[in-house]
């Protein structure tokens, strides 16, 4: 093992102040899971490829699998945890569940932040703006077409009651 | 009958039972679960094809004494997996026969320190020679498997092919290939095992057959039903992949925890899930058909190998389904198929949506435009000619009872495509284009159900029970793993019982819970399955009828206080299901001959192609996929098996390349394994026909393998459009265009093989 000791690293995690006592290059995916249990945030494939563990670090989607924790001490980082308020369902979380864009979830986090952060940037996205956008996020099962509606129709005022 | 009401929940599309679990990231999959005292496992594998092991060494730099290290001695009953033959090890004992099989297993506390200390594993071998390919396994040049590295053969035959060849009009011939193809679910495998002599053996994962893991574990363990208990966590997408290969992660997991006395949790990284386990079967086809002028099948024979690797595991069953396809949705007087699965020093093909049928129908649907160039027929016309029509008989003598309207649905396909339109304005813009665009159709169909005597033999059951608060709970070991089983199941049983979907939910799949409803494979569970569960419900329903506590009339939210009445007054509420075979079905495993399927789903799928002849990439410009799977049970769900199975399939034709080195897989990481990203993918347009099916649930017919089928043809069938090359391999990557393009520059282009046979 290396002898850099274990140190306390402070984060922002969807809103919460938490320190946790960590390797300064453990992985912000291990951290999130293991020491904070937001096992929300998924690992693909541990290369940056597949998108399943994407987080939101100060507004930025990134891959938490490349980020040395150490490069978040003092963010603020929101997880798929942070999305809902309680049982209300963020409109982007909604629908996904609504049209479609979620089967067998595991890409799901990641995908529904990727969303989240493409519809803070493009409100009204068109759909290339959407495919391009949602590139770094894989999904196996769907064939992202549902992806796409559930993105372009989560803006306020087309979800369904 | 269900069909003379106007159904309220089945056809509507409800929301997905676990899916605000999932949007919110609540839903717990094996690797969110941790068990208290839990160690971690990991596998030591073969680095070579194949050999004797000749002795294994800890290397230095490792606390061996922290670790638990188990071999194939420490497995207390039989050290086989147990599918049809009983060829693989769960750990390899003096031999092996693939790169990546599992040798030893290792434990600790410390999830971190298990990849170094595999590193520090030394294994000497004595290499063997090797076969790597369905060329160097045919040659026998070494024998690796039993006798003539057959795992096994099928015989087809209808009619008198012999008889045909001397009046045909035209003798077609042409090969085709299919590359492997990774399942590549986004969660790894991976599993957790609390194992002891004392308590028996308890499993939870990511699979889809809890009860092929059950029977798995009683051989590893020599137990007793009652002592292995299999549970399936949420599982992050499996397409096959998660059918077979789970069985030994649980029993490594098993292993490790019956050792070290822990829990223990083996969750594989991607390049460990990717190298080493299954892949969808390599194949070649070869086809010889006899047609006449005016462009009637006469005969055919087809031969169709496919490559197994170094074990049976379930080679034989995918030669089986992809042998019945490979015929087609077309009518022939005389025919004869004869397919073989042969060993190979590669990790064990395996199960992947479609299971044999995608490489035997790529083939068939290559050579059908191959022959409408011969016979001097438009592709489309050639197969309306051709296509089977009610009261005709399959390749395997199978009667088609029920309708079938390909004719109609190629009709459509072309309109909803603006196939003509279109394929005559590429032609012209072609001329003075660098990306040359094209049209291509594949017609198919797909089996649902196990094939043959399968679904006898399986013998499947299923349960509702009624539950304190009362609501409904379905009971069966069929999984859900993306594709809807969950909500299907639910449908199916509010429907039967007139009660809301929200008062049906459906008991996690835990062998000690649970029936066995059979494997969650074959496109079997909303039919199959489906119809059990509404049989059960039915049942139920008329429990709660004939005691009085439910009228006929009731309104659906009647139901939750019968059910709780029912239990206050008499106890437990429970009503079972078992599959019957329906009346009038044969089948003949000897002479491969019968009613091949319950039933047939029937598709025309039309690809739109670009191929930049600067770049020599292809892209999808639209894809138009026109079916007939029985009943529609949920419109969402369906369109989203249809679409995430046509992106496998343009995935399969273009972009999934398997590269082999010496066995091994080269490119096993997402970085240089290419599946399509939402960058990559057309406008997917998914049209249904239905046709209720009189014995699937509600009318329901398979749906989930079928959209893997059709796309790889029509793509390679519109990529000849567009540039006038006859490409018969699929993937078709970008440096396979270019080579070919070359080569016509040159002037030595020439026809891969010639078209047309000269007699």
């Amino acid at each position: 093992m290396s002898t850099v000791a274990a140190q306390p690293v402070t984060l922002t995690v969807n809103g919460e102040a938490k320190t946790v006592d960590v390797y300064p290059m453990a992985r912000l995916l291990d951290v999130l899971r293991n020491d904070l249990q937001l096992t929300g945030t998924k690992e693909g494939c541990g290369e940056g490829e597949c998108g399943a563990c994407s987080v939101l670090l100060n507004g930025e989607l990134v891959n938490s699998c490349l980020v040395p924790v150490l490069q978040a001490d003092g963010a603020s980082i929101c997880t798929i945890e942070g999305l809902a308020q309680q049982e209300q369902l963020h409109p982007v979380q909604q629908s996904f569940l609504q049209r479609g864009g979620a089967q067998c979830g595991i890409c799901t986090p990641g995908m529904v932040l990727a969303s989240v952060q493409l519809l803070s940037k493009h409100p009204q996205p068109t759909l290339e703006q959407v495919r391009e956008g949602l590139a770094g996020n894989l999904c196996r099962c769907t064939g992202y077409q549902r992806i796409f509606e559930a993105v372009q129709k989560s803006l306020a005022g087309q979800e369904k009651a | 009958m269900a069909e003379s009401k106007q159904n309220r929940i089945v056809g509507v599309s409800v929301p997905r039972k676990e899916g605000a679990a999932k949007v919110t990231g609540r839903a717990r999959y094996v690797d969110d679960i941790a068990l208290p005292e839990m160690w971690h496992g990991i596998t030591v594998r073969s680095s070579i094809a194949r050999g004797r092991i000749l002795a294994v060494r800890f290397g230095d730099g490792v606390r061996w004494d922290e670790f638990v290290i188990v071999t194939a001695k420490d497995i207390p009953g039989r050290n086989c997996v147990p599918l049809f033959l009983e060829d693989q090890p769960l750990l390899a004992d003096g031999v092996v026969n693939h790169p990546e099989e599992p040798v030893l297993l290792l434990a600790h506390p410390q999830r971190e320190l298990l990849h170094k200390a595999a590193g520090a594993v030394q294994i000497e071998y004595e290499p063997l020679p090797a076969v790597f390919t369905i060329a160097e396994s045919e040659r026998m040049a070494p024998v690796i498997w039993g006798e003539d590295n057959t795992f096994k053969t099928f015989l087809m035959e209808k009619g008198d092919v012999d008889s045909v060849w001397k009046d045909a009009d035209h003798i077609v011939e042409g090969e085709y290939e299919t590359g492997a193809q990774e399942q590549l679910y986004i969660e790894p495998n991976g599993m957790i095992a609390q194992a002891s002599p004392q308590e028996g053996v308890t499993v939870w994962g990511s699979l889809q057959c809890p009860f092929y893991v059950h029977r798995a574990l009683k051989v590893y363990f020599d137990l007793p039903d009652e002592k292995v208990r299999v549970v399936q966590t949420e599982t992050g997408g499996a397409f096959g992949g998660k059918e077979d290969y789970p069985s030994i992660i649980a029993g490594h997991a098993a292993l490790l925890s019956w050792k070290c006395g822990h829990p223990v949790k083996m969750i594989y990284d991607r390049l460990e899930d990717m190298a080493a386990t299954t892949k969808r079967h390599p194949s070649r086809t070869r086809h010889r058909t006899a047609v006449s002028k005016e462009g009637k099948l006469l005969g055919a024979e087809i031969e169709f190998v496919t490559d197994g690797g170094a074990y049976a595991t379930l080679s034989s069953t995918v030669l089986s389904r992809g042998t019945i396809h490979a015929a087609g949705p077309y009518n022939w007087p005389h025919l004869r198929v004869r397919s073989r699965s042969l060993a190979t020093n590669t990790p064990p093909s395996g199960a992947f949506r479609g299971f044999g049928a995608p490489q035997s129908l790529f083939a068939m649907e290559r050579h059908m435009d191959r022959i409408a160039r011969v016979v001097g027929l438009a592709p489309e016309e050639l197969r309306r000619r051709n296509f089977l029509r009610q009261g005709e008989a399959t390749a395997t003598g199978q009667l088609l009872r029920d309708p079938i309207d390909l004719d109609k649905m190629l009709t459509r396909a072309l309109e909803v495509s603006g196939y003509h339109e279109k394929k005559a304005r590429f032609a012209r813009e072609n001329a003075v284009s660098a990306v040359k665009r094209g049209m291509g159709l594949a017609s198919f169909m797909h089996g649902s159900g196990f094939t043959g005597s399968g679904e006898r033999y399986l013998d499947s059951m299923v349960g509702v029970e009624g539950t304190v608060e009362g609501r409904a709970r379905v009971l069966v070991s069929s999984s859900e793993f993306g594709q809807g089983t969950n909500t299907v199941l639910c449908q199916i049983a509010a429907e039967a019982l007139g009660c809301e979907y929200d008062d049906v939910e459906i008991a996690q799949p835990d062998t000690s819970m649970v029936p066995n409803s059979g494997p969650t494979v074959a496109s079997r569970t909303a039919m199959i399955v489906g119809k059990l569960v509404e049989s059960a419900a039915l049942g139920l329903r008329q429990t709660l009828l004939q005691a009085g506590l439910l009228q006929e009339a009731d309104a659906p939210d009647a139901f939750r206080a019968a059910c709780h009445g029912y239990m206050q007054q008499f106890g437990p509420l429970k009503s079972y299901s078992r599959y019957e075979a329906p009346l009038g079905v044969f089948w003949d495993d000897e002479k491969y001959q019968g009613d091949a399927y319950p039933a047939y789903a029937w598709a025309v799928y039309v690809a739109e192609v670009a191929v930049d002849t600067m770049t020599y990439a292809t892209e999808v410009t639209n894809f138009y996929a026109l079916q007939e799977v029985g009943k529609v049970l949920h419109p969402v769900l369906a369109a989203g098996q249809i679409e995430g199975g046509v992106a496998q399939g343009i995935g399969y034709a273009l972009y999934e390349k398997v590269v082999w080195s010496n066995g091994r897989m080269a490119n096993n990481q997402m970085t240089n394994y290419i599946m399509p990203t939402s960058a990559d993918l057309p406008p997917v347009h998914v049209y249904f026909e239905e046709i209720p099916f009189a014995y699937g649930a509600y009318g329901a017919k398979g749906i989930g393998e079928l959209p893997m089928d059709g796309p790889a043809p029509a793509i390679l069938n519109a990529i000849e459009d567009a540039t006038g090359i006859a490409f018969n391999r699929a993937p078709l990557m970008p440096e396979d265009v270019l080579e070919q393009m070359m080569r016509m520059a040159k002037g030595t282009a020439q026809e891969p093989q010639p078209a047309e046979v000269t007699r």
